[in-house]
């Protein structure tokens, strides 16, 4: 048995050995040109590449200048007191941008507060508990509300749910924290359909999309050893989830979280459909409110001072250092996790 | 296919496999198969790629059931008791039948916690209490003197052989009644490996083993009793030192003297 086995290696060194002689050689000149010109293709491509990243940073980097100059003449003007005023008076030219920040503020955090919930159990859905056949179909579905255009958004809360919200919802939300201390403040007035929180309802809406289908497909990532691992050591399929595949996919699951999160701080034509647009900061959710993209649009076209202008680009650009704000802090939150655990 | 074994009666039986069928969609993988896991005693399944072995592994703690259009009919009795039945609790079974799998698979989570994990899904223990059974059974799977000075560091920092054994830890730490290995050095280097064949030897004191492998020589280093499949059959069961020295079947010999597979 031994001798054979070493009888058959042998073979195979000298049928190798065949090989190699066989095979013509091919003349040093040509390789040398193959490789020059492999060389210049390379430079190009290096070089083409490196360009189109450089153009990324010169255009973010013209975006915040002409952000900047645009605002200057209101940023001379109301100086940090823009950040603290809450009238906005066209009028008198008196300008400021506490009513903007804090709704876009709130309707996105409404937002998330329902689509990260409601986005993450529909991927565990689909990934763990789904019968195979309804797997694509729903899928499918939830991928499609990404595609619909905002405008549709908008006139569907305006003439539907806004006043489904305002017959059926909103009286009962009223009435049922009314004596509740901090609750029935935020469910107080009158129940006009559009405001705040029909825009938050609106933002959760247009933002599940991205969080279920990224976090689908990094919950696809888990290698299904793992899940059986875990359930081997008797997990249900709640635990396996819970400790198990969202700790393994938290960097993709937050990014789909923050992606989502960067659409809801800037979207702008179903908010200002459903939003109110009111220049005024209200302890109520069911009052109207503003967002800075909804003002920008709604105003730009009847801005006539130059003041005015100035002061709309600065919101412009206010909203512009929040985004940012956001993502380094998702950013920097990512690096602590990622060192914590030592991965 | 062949008649059940001859063994001793003396060793009391932990696991019985009786006329099992198992179906991946249409095509069988297993067809009849009986066969013993005698109490605290290796059992080794061995045979070419595809004869069904793994499948065999993974029915015996019913990890088949989280895929679907997988059935298996027939009895398995882990203590008398058909853990193919429906109504069996699935997390209490694979609690008392644990499973290594053939790579690492830690949990992304700390040392500690990769062990404490398992625990805290059963039993309410105060810290000292929990302290106590993470390095117990970090020093059953001979790991403790590696890690005990990085317990919070994270499981996936660990080297190959490490992380294995640290699977082992977390399963002998909820102190199961089977450890079924599915070729669980195939990933590993010869170092690791000897140090994981002596633990499955340490183990086999308190724990009841079957083990998966595709390396002869492992099966008769390791196991007290080996199986033989190929194609879907129980070809040949037996002591292992009697079924490597003077197999009954033709094809048992072939294989094992290295003629196919």
């Amino acid at each position: 048995m031994e001798a054979g086995f070493n009888r058959q290696t042998r073979d195979n060194s000298v049928s190798d050995l065949a090989i190699v002689e066989a095979t013509p050689r091919a003349p040093d000149l040509d390789r040398g040109k193959v490789l020059g010109r492999m060389a210049l293709f390379d430079f190009f491509f290096h070089n083409l590449t490196r360009a189109a990243a450089i153009l990324v940073l010169l255009i973010l980097g013209g975006v915040i200048l002409s952000l900047v100059y645009g605002s200057a003449p209101a940023i001379k003007a109301f100086g940090l007191g823009f950040l603290t005023t809450e009238s906005w008076n066209p009028v008198t030219e008196k300008f400021g941008a506490v009513a903007p920040i804090y709704g876009t503020l709130v309707t996105s955090a409404i937002a998330m507060l329902i689509a990260v919930p409601l986005g993450l159990g529909i991927a565990i859905f689909l990934t763990e508990l789904c019968p195979h056949a309804l797997r694509r179909p729903i899928g499918v579905a939830i991928e499609l509300l990404a595609g619909i255009p905002s405008i549709i958004y908008g006139i569907w809360g305006l003439f539907v749910l806004a006043p489904f919200l305002q017959q059926y919802v909103q009286p009962a939300l009223i009435s049922l924290t009314g004596d509740i201390p901090v609750l029935s403040s935020l469910f107080a007035g009158p129940p006009y359909g559009i405001g705040v929180l029909t825009a938050g309802f609106i933002l959760a809406i247009m933002v599940l999309p991205f969080i279920t289908s990224i976090s689908r497909d990094v919950f696809e990532t888990v290698p299904p050893v793992l899940k059986e691992a875990a359930s081997g050591v008797g997990c249900t399929t709640w635990e396996v989830m819970r400790y198990v595949v969202i700790p393994y996919t938290r960097v993709g699951v937050i990014g789909g979280v923050m992606l989502g999160l960067g659409r809801a701080l800037g979207e702008t034509m179903a908010v200002t459909f459903v939003i109110g647009n009111a220049h005024k900061v209200s302890s109520s959710l069911l009052a109207p409110g503003t967002t800075i993209s909804a003002t920008i649009a709604n105003e730009f076209t009847e801005a006539v001072g130059d003041l005015y202008t100035s002061a709309l680009i600065e919101l412009g650009l206010i909203l512009f250092v929040i985004t940012f704000f956001v993502l380094a802090a998702a950013r920097f939150m990512l690096m602590r996790i990622e060192q914590k655990s030592g991965a | 296919m062949t008649a059940m074994p001859v063994v001793e009666a003396a060793i009391p039986t932990k696991v019985s496999v009786r006329d099992l069928d198992f179906y991946y969609g249409q095509s069988r993988a297993l067809k009849s198969i009986s066969l013993p896991l005698y109490t605290h005693k290796v059992t080794a399944f061995i045979g070419p790629s595809g004869c069904g072995k793994s499948t065999l592994l993974r029915i015996l703690n019913r990890m088949y059931d989280l895929y679907p259009r997988q059935r298996a009919e027939g009895e398995v009795l882990l203590d008398g008791e058909n853990i193919l039945d429906p109504g069996i609790d699935l997390n209490l079974l694979r609690s008392r039948v644990g499973m290594v799998f053939q790579k690492p698979t830690p949990f992304p989570m700390s040392i500690y916690d990769n062990i404490a994990f398992g625990i805290r899904l059963y039993e309410k223990l105060s810290r000292s209490e929990l302290d106590g059974r993470v390095e117990a059974a970090l020093r059953g799977a001979a790991l403790w003197d590696e890690v005990r000075d990085k317990l919070n560091s994270s499981g996936l920092g660990l080297s190959g052989g490490q992380q294995q054994r640290l699977c082992i830890a977390r399963t002998v730490a909820i102190q199961p009644e089977v450890i079924l290995f599915d070729e669980p050095c195939s990933a590993l280097d010869p170092i690791s490996t000897a140090k994981i064949e002596e633990l499955i030897d340490e183990l086999s004191e308190r724990y009841t083993i079957a083990i998966v492998t595709h390396n002869m020589q492992q099966a008769a280093r390791v196991s007290d009793f080996t199986a033989f499949m190929y194609l879907g059959d129980l070809v040949e069961f037996g002591e292992t030192n009697n079924l490597f020295t003077a197999p009954h079947n033709k094809k048992t010999q072939d294989y094992i003297t290295g003629r196919f597979g």
